[in-house]
């Protein structure tokens, strides 16, 4: 399978990178890791005639921790979110989700920034990042600007960013003490797709929960928030009927995706059972500082 | 401005200089322009791995990257592994402990050991099969795969 050809750019500077999208807003993509844009492009789904490539501009690549946040750069990659102690102190649920995606291959190319831009209704990262309250920095339109992840995504494959914009960096706040997190997913075992994949990031104040914050991914067109699991488990007592009791709403109030691998019906009891099991599994992990 | 760009790559220590058109897959650089046919195309939609070769130490999908994007990088293949007739130890070990039947998916396989080995010699055998999650073999079974890079690690670390 070859794609259509194209002219490729390698800009070595976010500004150079900016004024190539200026010049073709709508005939170029931009390539961070390519491994969803480039089959993409064998199968002649997409035939931009400029690709852009991030790999050699400046400052895209990095993870650390500043004013109480995470910093992480868009093209850093599955791999560097898997094994970075600092994404692992402070954001497990992150690094988590991140070691399972697709295998050792992908890993070592796709980004956490491709991941978001390309939007795939069932990609891994949104589920965390929702939970960890990312926000996603972006430039190239009148402004620089940052937006909250949960207002990011518009549909499937679709996202508020404008043509000339680019992700230049995700920001997660360092969570308080008491958190918990876990990511689950039930996966398509040829494509290691989550069919349905949930992740739970849980503040316990004594022994309440005092915030809960639930990112879904393939149950609906986009990853989104579950915002009511989080406010019927907000504020009550640790059992696990009341999480039986909230994890009911995550089958609730959502229009589920139907597809081959599976009804509305099925993605409606996948959603509900993983938010239970995300949820006990992050309260049985110890108490650490961690997403 | 053209749709063909140059690119400057180490292959296996040697150094190339072509002139490339952009859609040019790495894998089709290796295979058609260097005539390193070690490394094969088998899905070509970045499932079965047996196009893996390690980029900058890293193991990736050849028929997933443009040889554009390797531009300035060194690559290692198949045939990079050893000089001459002398088998890898991981080689060795899919030869010893019959780890192929067609030896179609056997250079992916062996390349995503090779950098696994690399970051961890003691590897386990979960951690095998883990790490081969991305490399399918329609032969074997896996078992005498995972068998063959025991063989290879032990043989790494001096062992046999």
């Amino acid at each position: 399978m070859i794609p259509a050809p194209f002219i490729y750019h390698s800009p070595t500077s976010l500004q150079e990178l900016l004024s190539l999208l200026r010049e073709y807003p709508e005939e170029s993509k931009v390539v961070a890791g390519g491994h969803s844009l480039i089959p993409a492009m064998k199968l002649r789904l997409m035939q931009p005639e400029h690709l852009i490539d991030l790999r050699r501009v400046d400052n895209l690549r990095f993870i650390r921790e500043e004013d109480g946040a995470l910093r992480i750069g868009s093209m850093t990659t599955y791999a560097e979110l898997q094994r970075s102690p600092v994404i692992q102190s402070y954001a497990s649920v992150l690094s988590e989700a991140a070691g399972l995606v697709g295998d050792v291959q992908v890993r070592n190319r796709g980004t956490i920034g491709g991941s978001l831009a390309h939007a795939d209704p069932a990609a891994d990262l949104p589920a965390a990042l929702l939970a960890l309250e990312a926000k996603v920095y972006l430039s190239g339109g009148v402004r620089k600007r940052n937006i909250a992840l949960d207002r990011f995504f518009v549909d499937s494959f679709t996202t508020v960013m404008e043509e000339t914009e680019v992700i230049t960096e995700i920001r997660v706040p360092i969570a308080l003490d008491g958190t918990r997190s876990a990511y689950l997913k039930f996966a398509n075992r040829a494509s290691r797709f989550a069919i349905v994949g949930v992740a739970a990031s849980i503040t316990l104040n004594k022994n309440i929960f005092s915030r809960v914050r639930i990112g879904v991914t393939g149950a609906g067109t986009n990853p989104m928030r579950l915002r009511s699991v989080e406010n019927n488990l907000r504020g009550k007592n640790v059992s696990e009927s009341a999480v039986i009791e909230a994890a009911k709403f995550a089958s609730k109030g959502m229009e589920f995706q139907v597809d081959i691998h599976g009804s509305a019906e099925y993605r409606a009891h996948l959603a509900e059972t993983l938010t239970f099991r995300a949820i006990m599994e992050s309260l049985d992990r110890a108490d650490r500082i961690s997403g | 401005m053209s749709s063909g760009c140059a690119i400057n790559v180490i292959v296996n220590g040697k150094a190339y200089t072509n002139e490339v058109e952009s859609r040019l897959l790495l894998v089709h650089y290796l295979r058609e322009l260097l005539g390193l046919t070690g490394t094969h195309v088998g899905c070509d939609t970045s499932q079965c791995g047996s196009c893996t070769v390690l980029i900058d130490g890293l193991a990736v999908k050849s028929c997933t990257t443009f040889a554009a994007q390797a531009d300035g990088s060194s690559i290692l293949t198949i045939e990079g592994l050893t000089e001459g007739d002398q088998l890898h130890p991981l080689q060795e070990g899919f030869w010893e402990m019959h780890g192929l039947q067609c030896g179609f998916c056997t250079p992916g396989m062996v390349m995503t050991l090779y950098a696994l080995l690399r970051e961890n010699p003691r590897i386990t055998d979960e951690q095998i099969r883990h790490g081969l999650a991305g490399n399918l073999c329609r032969c074997t079974g896996y078992e005498n795969i995972v068998k063959a890079a025991q063989y290879g690690a032990r043989k790494l670390r001096g062992e046999n």
